[in-house]
């Protein structure tokens, strides 16, 4: 461990330090942002800083440097604020800064021609949605070994290696079972610990809480975990709305920053201050909660995040690489044993495992014009009954970072807010179940679907879906009009007929066997696989949608007399939709295997499970043709 | 200290009585030398000034020399005007008296012969433009002159630096010329209050996003949407003391936002004995309203930015939630003063515009022609770009294939639609009583599922800026036309309006036309033919306007296009909506290998294919959107007389095709949609004249379009028929044959008032030679009603 973190402990005297020495010289902005990104470069150094997301607010020390994985969730309006300025006192007056921070020290010289009025903005960030509690628990495991600045020692690190550990060696042990699984715990192992670690905003689900009524306004029901006002300073144009990234900056828990919302306003606090009368109540709730809930993070440095999975080294670097690369050997014989782990998932059914896999490292690479290119949205058809489809999630939740299942019932669909929606009372986006991060899972249950009527927002939130099936985009509300953000959203449909949304593939699921109990067929299916296991898939799902993907001018060509030919037979049998899917599937057959070409087998190879799939859906189709 | 909670917003403290007014500010009023207490009502003197809260205290304002050092105390007084070459106000480079003498110039000598805003209309515009503008104020009476920050520009550059650098010190000085120029001018005239000056279109007009710190305290003309307006607020102007001990009283003005308090009494000398009278107090009409920038000026990804802006006085309740408006105004900034007995304050400003100047950009959508609101302001090199784009003599085609280019092939279709992305030229004829004649164009495609019919739509619907999009499937009548819906908070009615009103100058796109229900399509009648949209409803009766090009698609009744069946009965759509359309195109697959061949191509290329080398092979989306909206708004071609030859003859020979097999095979409505095609490809060519080259596309396009959509499967002939009643010629004769053999064996079976339908059609059936449906049958049942010869109730079939 390093002798000195002052850098970590007390980030705001470098920057100071670094002020002084500057002599009103504007370049030592850059140098301070230039510091600290110097000294997260070096080896492990990010993993000293604490992170937000593990450690609770009341352990971290106020103005030291923290991190916090999030999700950008709101972008308020810019606000300018007084970069330098002077303070009142005539004996000591000194230029002092006021970036990094939310309140002045001592009192302000307002008249002062000194003063540098600067601008930043501020971003609402929430925890990503729908992080799977294994990526939460890992990067908790890897991030507690150290943390320096904090008083704070997760009591059960230790134990926690023990249990690793024993899984490995004896997998019949295995703790996991799906009841556990339930519970969407950040670390489900045990009430009794669990009380310890978690953060203490996670408390406001607790209807005894003062705060209870003070909504952080995650996208998904039931999320827990800090949410941030992050003051950004450089590059704003850089950041996108639903960004996630990685965060490191100054944290501001000043009390100052709370403000009392009284029920009904003093006139003449109104007539002395009238600006600060404009605001409504709803809206100082929203942009100025109370600092004890919503820390304050004034960011130096953001790493954007292309996953969250704490397995792989984040950042594009030689180790990531290395990382691949020595991965790319094992990846045949990893997806070999996936597809096993998934076809038994699946009742025995091979090829709805196939298309699974591909479904799970489907990516948007690109967009051509309006048409989201890669995306690859599959409807299971035929699944049975009876919380089959619950329990399948829980496989898929364990095998990707992020994932959200929406269970399709009708008062789901009537009642639930999935499309974000901008609040002009209180100035802020009201989020909604659809804004997730790229390469979020989302699990829509078709079969809890009853019969019944949709009222107007349930067609709304059908039509929601069908365009971030469609188009992979959600039309945001403004009220006055819609606007539209781009999404990378793998959305796979369950449900016991065809989907009433549109997909890209079905796959009508085809039973081997059919187990009496099901609940206890998948928890042996899942107990016989050791953690490491189920860590290398987790990597490989990860790793495979990031690999680049090209098509020689050879296979081209091969590809299009293949295409002529279908079409000469019968030229209904294929369309430019079949192709279409085809030339999908054959990417991401390609990409499974860790192959970065398309070759002529790995063509016909797509054409031949492509083929299969056909076969099955129309002998469905006959079947339901010949029903009364 | 404190002072009472309660006080009264009565309407008499917001006017300020002339004699309440401290009037020795040399910036806001005349010289105290012309002002005369108790005169009548006129002159500059006795008209009293009203304050400008919009400006911010102004006292604060003390003149310098610019040569010495600050004076301690309000050192510049007015008499000092004679050195005032030397004088300039605090903390700028504003010498009031050049400043007043170059403002009564521009107001004197400008002239704007080219001017086309609406406000000069009936205005000479060889004569000093703000000089009728006085006159005009002298006759209506209203005391504002708004002026044109561009033409104080071209007028004096240096004038105008100042006005947008220190609009606090400025105007007031504007207004003090003004005013003393008008009452020079108009001695008589009587105002409310003096003449106020509201600059507008400063030309630093930047989008919110773009302000900065370095705007702060300056002239800025923004646009954006209003989305909030709150009550309105009485803000207290001047502060009323009076002492407690012997009732002296003394008023001081309030400085953003801040009384200074004076602690000791200057009669009895008593400390802390005043207390603010509040009813004695003078208080102005304040309204905040929320801006947030138009969806048109944001980068991807990003959320709107909003500003709060405050309207002062008559500008109050100018603006409602959801209008477009241009503000002009000073930006402000104030320190938070959280609480000020604590050390530690937030270091954040609170930023807000105080609004001088309004202008709704979209007024004119609901009455008259007007394409000023969407104008686009195109740089000189961008137009060089779309000009010489448009010189080339391949444009046509090359514009269409940069439309939707990840759609492969359709090329016709695709011209169609270009043509209606331009439209046709608006012709008003509601002189002569026919109203408006449509310059849109709409389009139907209809084809099999899956032939990226509505992949097209989306790209249509992102490359327009007022494009709608809708569903069939999930659209009510309601959503596609406007209604009305009551503000939970105000209790006000307010009018939303629908996809069709808000493509009003745009595209409408609808994609599965077909699952649309019958009183949703009803509404398209009346928007396809006379571009308004009439509601009634909850007390409110209007006519909107909703001139939008309708794009639609529909599929098919059974899944696949039966090549068997004409038009209508694939798509089951009544005649009277589609012969609305001016193109129907179908979306077939050709089922022909080299078309395969070349489709696998382009989209096996499209799965691998760099964006980069994308990019490179098509014209930029923005090109291609520029190019239409500058088309759209400054081209209006006219018809030549050989194009119109062209036309007439094109529109004859139509006619004759079908004369010879004894069918009318054009209509009216025929010719008209020639019109626009050709219209809409000058337009393509930024031709003003309308040739017979594009009389020769809008023919060759309309008749593929018809060849695909109007072809009678039986005849394998073009019907026009076909789409103007929904059946063809011979279609006809066989029905009206049908029927008569029905009469004719009805009339065979004698005397029975009521026979069984059933009976009936097995009797019809036997008879019949040829092959006789239900659908035919009933068809000749039907026919036969009509005639009044029997009545079908249920199962029975009676003679009348």
């Amino acid at each position: 461990m390093p002798s000195s973190h002052d850098w970590i402990n007390k980030p705001l005297g470098v920057v100071e330090a670094m002020f002084a020495q500057s002599n009103s010289n504007p370049e030592w902005e850059a140098k301070v942002l230039e510091y600290f990104k110097g000294q997260l470069k070096e080896k492990e150094s990010h993993s000293w800083v604490p992170s937000l997301n593990d450690v609770p607010l009341h352990y971290l020390k106020p103005n030291s440097l923290v991190k916090f994985r999030c999700l950008v969730q709101d972008m308020f309006d810019p606000e300018f604020y007084m970069g330098v300025y002077e303070t009142v006192d005539p004996s000591t007056k000194v230029l002092r800064c006021g970036k990094y921070k939310d309140v002045t020290e001592c009192g302000v010289d307002l008249n002062s021609r000194n003063t540098v009025t600067a601008e930043r903005q501020t971003f609402y960030c929430v925890p990503i949605p729908g992080e799977s509690p294994w990526a939460k628990e890992i990067s908790f495991l890897s991030a507690a070994r150290v943390v320096p600045s904090t008083s704070y020692v997760p009591s059960r690190q230790k134990r926690s290696y023990e249990e690793d550990d024993d899984m490995d060696t004896q997998p019949q042990k295995t703790k996991w079972s799906l009841t556990e699984l339930q519970s969407s715990s950040p670390h489900g192992n045990g009430d009794s610990k669990r009380q310890e670690t978690e953060a203490p905003s996670s408390q406001t689900t607790a209807p005894s809480d003062c705060s209870s009524h003070l909504d952080l306004n995650f996208p998904l029901p039931g999320e827990r975990g800090p949410a941030c006002l992050v003051k950004v300073y450089e590059g704003l144009d850089s950041f996108k709305l639903n960004d996630t990234l990685e965060i490191y900056g100054i944290l501001s828990v000043n009390p100052v920053l709370t403000v009392i919302v009284y029920p009904y306003r003093d006139p003449s606090l109104l007539l002395l201050n009238p600006t600060e009368s404009m605001e409504t109540p709803e809206e100082q709730r929203a942009h100025d909660p109370p600092a004890s809930l919503v820390p304050r993070l004034h960011m130096l440095y953001a790493r954007p995040l292309q996953h969250n999975n704490p397995l792989l080294p984040s950042a594009p670097t030689e180790d990531q690489s290395a990382f691949v690369s020595s991965f790319l050997v094992e990846m045949a014989s990893v997806r070999a044993e996936l597809l096993a782990y998934l076809t038994h998932v699946l009742l025995g059914d091979g090829l709805a495992a196939e298309y699974l896999l591909l479904h799970l490292i489907s990516n948007v690479y690109t967009r051509r014009d309006v048409l989201p290119l890669g995306k690859f949205t599959l409807n299971l058809s035929g699944c049975p009954l009876n919380s089959y489809t619950e329990r399948l999630y829980q496989i898929v939740q364990q095998l990707v970072p992020c994932s959200y299942r929406l269970s399709m019932s009708l008062h789901t669909m009537n009642s639930m807010r999935l499309v974000p929606k901008k609040d002009y009372v209180a100035n802020r986006l009201v989020s909604g179940a659809l804004q997730l991060a790229r390469n979020t899972s989302l699990f829509l249950d078709e079969t809890q679907l009853e019969q019944g009527q949709l009222d107007s927002s349930g067609v709304r939130n059908i039509t929601a879906l069908g365009n971030l099936i469609s188009w992979q985009k959600v039309d945001y509300d403004f009220s006055y009009h819609q606007m539209e953000f781009p999404c990378n959203i793998n959305v796979l449909v369950t449900s016991e007929g065809r989907s009433l949304l549109p997909s890209d593939c079905q796959v009508p699921l085809q039973p081997q066997v059919t187990p009496p109990n099901m609940e206890e067929y998948l928890t042996t299916i899942h107990m016989a696989q050791f953690t490491s296991q189920i860590n290398k898939f987790r990597v490989y799902l990860s790793l495979a949608r990031t690999l680049d993907y090209s098509i020689s001018d050879e296979v081209t060509k091969a590809v299009e007399d293949d295409f002529v030919d279908m079409r000469k037979d019968d030229p209904q049998s294929v369309t430019a939709e079949d192709l279409h899917r085809m030339l999908v599937v054959a990417r991401l057959l390609s990409l499974s295997l860790g192959q970065t070409t398309l070759s002529r087998d790995g063509w016909m190879r797509a054409k031949h499970i492509d083929m299969l799939r056909r076969s099955r859906t129309e002998q469905q189709k006959s079947l339901n043709g010949n029903e009364p | 200290h404190r002072h009472d909670k309660t006080f009264s917003p009565s309407g008499d403290g917001e006017r300020i009585l002339p004699s309440e007014v401290d009037m020795s500010s040399p910036l806001m009023y005349g010289t105290p030398s012309s002002r005369v207490e108790g005169t009548p009502r006129s002159g500059v003197g006795g008209t009293p000034a009203r304050q400008r809260p919009d400006l911010g205290s102004i006292r604060k304002a003390p003149q310098v020399d610019l040569h010495s050092e600050p004076p301690s105390a309000d050192g510049a007084v007015a008499s000092e005007q004679a050195l005032g070459q030397k004088l300039v106000i605090w903390g700028t480079d504003v010498n009031v008296g050049t400043c007043k003498e170059k403002f009564q110039r521009f107001l004197q000598r400008f002239i704007d012969p080219a001017s086309n805003e609406d406000e000069n209309a009936g205005l000479d515009l060889n004569e000093p433009l703000y000089m009728q503008k006085l006159e005009e104020i002298s006759v209506v009476g209203e005391p504002v002159l708004n002026v044109n920050c561009s033409h104080v520009q071209s007028f004096d550059a240096d004038l105008y630096r100042q006005l947008i650098s220190y609009p606090q010190e400025v105007i007031p000085t504007f207004d003090m010329a003004v005013n003393e120029l008008f009452f020079e001018r108009f001695p008589d005239s009587i105002l409310e209050h003096q003449i106020q000056v509201r600059p507008y279109n400063a030309l630093k007009t930047r989008n919110m996003r773009s302000l900065n710190p370095e705007d702060i305290d300056q002239m800025i003309t923004i646009s954006g949407m209003v989305i909030r307006t709150s009550q309105l607020i009485p803000e207290m102007q001047e502060a009323f003391f009076q002492c407690q001990v012997c009732a002296f009283f003394t008023r001081v003005e309030v400085d953003r936002g801040r009384i200074a308090e004076p602690a000791v009494c200057r009669n009895c000398n008593t400390i802390h004995s005043l207390a603010l009278i509040h009813n004695r107090s003078a208080f102005s009409d304040k309204q905040m309203i929320k801006v947030q920038e138009s969806p048109d000026d944001m980068p991807a990804g990003q959320t709107p930015h909003t500003t709060i802006v405050y309207a002062h006085n008559d500008l109050v309740d100018k603006v409602q939630p959801g209008d477009r408006i241009n503000i002009t105004g000073i930006y402000r900034a104030v320190p938070m003063r959280e609480n000020p007995r604590q050390s530690n304050v937030k270091s954040v400003y609170k930023t807000h515009i105080d609004v001088i100047h309004f202008r709704k950009t979209d007024e004119k959508r609901l009455h008259g022609l007007d394409e000023d609101s969407d104008q686009k302001l195109f740089t000189e090199e961008r137009v060089q770009i779309l000009k010489e784009l448009a010189s080339k003599p391949d444009v046509y085609d090359r514009l269409s294939s940069a439309l939707a280019p990840s759609i492969y092939e359709h090329e016709d279709i695709k011209k169609g639609i270009l043509l209606q992305l331009f439209g046709g030229t608006r012709k008003d004829f509601s002189q002569t009583g026919r109203g408006n004649f449509r310059a849109e164009v709409n389009i139907l495609l209809c084809g099999d599922p899956g032939t990226s019919k509505s992949q097209l739509l989306q790209y249509v619907f992102n490359l327009v800026p007022r494009g709608q999009y809708t569903s069939g499937k999930g659209s009510s009548a309601v959503g596609l036309t406007a209604y009305v819906m009551k503000d939970p908070e105000t209790k006000q009615l307010v009018l939303q309006t629908g996809a069709l009103v808000l493509s009003d100058n745009g595209i409408c796109c609808i994609d599965e036309f077909d699952k649309m229900s019958d009183s949703t399509r009803s509404v398209l009648h009346e928007v396809m033919e006379q571009q308004t949209l009439s509601i009634a409803k909850a007390g409110i009766i209007c006519q909107l306007n909703a001139r939008t090009s309708v794009l639609a698609a529909a599929n098919p009744v059974e899944s696949q296009w039966n090549p068997k069946k004409t038009t209508i009965e694939n798509i089951q759509l009544p005649h009277t909506l589609l012969s609305r359309f001016d193109l129907i195109f179908l979306m077939l697959d050709p089922q022909d290998e080299a078309y395969d061949r070349r489709l696998a191509h382009h989209l096996v290329a499209l799965y691998y294919q760099s964006e980069e080398q994308i990019e490179e092979e098509f014209l930029d989306m923005a090109v291609l959107k520029d190019y239409i909206a500058y088309a759209r708004t400054y081209i209006n071609p006219r018809l030549n007389e050989e194009a119109s030859q062209a036309l007439i003859e094109a529109y004859v020979d139509m006619r004759k095709i079908g004369s010879g097999r004894g069918m009318v095979s054009a209509y009216p409505r025929q010719l008209e949609s020639l019109i626009r095609l050709a219209e809409a490809h000058a337009k393509v060519r930024f031709s003003d004249k309308v040739e017979t080259i594009d009389v020769e596309e809008a023919k060759r396009l309309h008749r593929e379009a018809l060849k695909q959509s109007a072809t009678d499967p039986r005849t394998g002939f073009v019907d026009i028929s076909i789409l103007t009643t929904g059946m063809s010629a011979t279609a006809r004769k066989r029905k009206e044959e049908v029927a008569r053999a029905l009469k004719k064996m009805i009339q065979s079976k004698g005397k029975t008032p009521a026979m069984k339908y059933q009976q009936l059609f097995d009797d019809l059936r036997g008879q019949s030679e040829a092959a006789i449906t239900k659908d035919m049958f009933e068809e000749a049942l039907r026919a036969l009603a009509d005639e009044d010869y029997l009545t079908v109730t249920g199962k029975t079939v009676r003679l009348l």
